[in-house]
């Protein structure tokens, strides 16, 4: 029994120093925090989602900080220190985060590429193909014509 | 021609080797930012008194492995033994990090399954455990003598981590004199 007034007490503590204590623009802020940190228990959601214990104390965290005066930087960096840049929904940019940064791009300029090396083939082969085949169509009709005339001398002697 | 035979080949090279490096990483293992950092600062009272205190300095000029457990955790279970076994193994003293836990459940635990560690920092409200990165129970530290996280284990530690890295670190550390 006295171990779970004792929990109760810590969970009190833990989020103690929550949402209540707060307001206005504070209020907003912890929300915002919140929302672009990430649970490092249930890694796809943010603390503001998760019901983790952990989430819970880091709430109380942004909370306690907030309220102690610390800019969003300052809480950002001292969870950071703690927790590595993974915490963060938006990382910044630095050399482990330039795949993740530029990956897209490049992707996105390595299909250009693609869709415009098809597009040249296709012209190239556009531009040439029809000569070969006026050229060869015309001997065709040249052949044909000749043929047909021979035909049409031949059928009107029969005929007469 | 023979390139566009080739294209396909290297294509699925390429997407086999990126596919098994995603299967062979551990996505719930987060790379600690403590590494090669100072041990976070706390002072805590022990698991033994409220009047005896544990603190950062208390780490300085030994190599200790620093272990965070709690009673409530299972797989805090799991490794006992073999936080028991590196410590008899390499002779390096084991800080215990009791974490979010009640005392009555931690003494008994200790009661249960027997004591390893040579003193156990008593960490109620988990404060401590924010400082030193701890997402989840258990995670173990090597500290070297100047008081530095030189590794980190996340989750229970194995058979084959206590005999690839954690014992060849600590010997290692031991040995080199800092």
């Amino acid at each position: 029994m006295r171990w779970l007034i004792v929990l109760l007490l810590a969970i009190g503590w833990a989020t103690g120093a929550s949402a209540v204590d707060l307001e206005g623009e504070a209020l907003a802020r912890y929300h915002e925090l919140n929302a672009e940190l990430r649970c490092l228990i249930c890694q796809n959601r943010s603390i503001a989602e998760s019901d983790a214990p952990l989430a819970q104390d880091l709430r109380a965290v942004v909370a306690g900080q907030i309220a102690a005066g610390r800019s969003d930087a300052e809480i950002k960096q001292y969870l950071v220190d703690r927790y590595g840049e993974w915490v963060l929904y938006d990382p910044p940019l630095n050399a482990n985060t330039i795949i993740l940064w530029a990956g897209p791009f490049v992707l996105l300029a390595l299909g250009l590429l693609v869709v415009f090396v098809i597009m040249r083939r296709r012209r190239d082969s556009a531009d040439t193909a029809p000569a070969v085949d006026r050229e060869r169509l015309s001997r065709l009709l040249d052949a044909e014509a000749q043929r047909g005339a021979a035909d049409d001398d031949d059928s009107s002697r029969e005929h007469s | 021609m023979r390139w566009r035979l080739v294209i396909p080949v290297v294509v699925v090279l390429m997407l086999i080797v990126l596919l098994g490096y995603g299967l062979t990483r551990r996505p719930d293992v987060l790379p600690s930012a403590l590494i090669d950092k100072p041990a976070p600062q706390f002072d805590l009272p022990t698991l033994a008194s409220d009047r005896e205190r544990i603190r950062t300095a208390d780490l300085k000029g030994k190599v200790t492995l620093v272990n965070v457990w709690a009673s409530w955790c299972v797989a805090c279970r799991a490794e006992h033994a073999l936080i028991t076994e590196i410590s008899r193994r390499t002779g390096v003293p084991v800080v215990g990090l009791n974490y979010k836990d009640t005392k009555e459940g931690a003494l008994r635990w200790l009661g249960r399954y027997g004591n390893p560690f040579a003193v156990v920092a008593f960490d109620r409200s988990g404060e401590v455990g924010i400082d030193w990165g701890v997402a989840a129970v258990p995670e173990t530290f090597v500290v070297d003598r100047q008081g530095t996280i030189r590794y980190k284990v996340v989750g229970a530690i194995t058979r084959d981590e206590m005999n690839d890295t954690l014992v060849p670190t600590l010997e290692r550390l031991k040995a080199s004199g800092s």
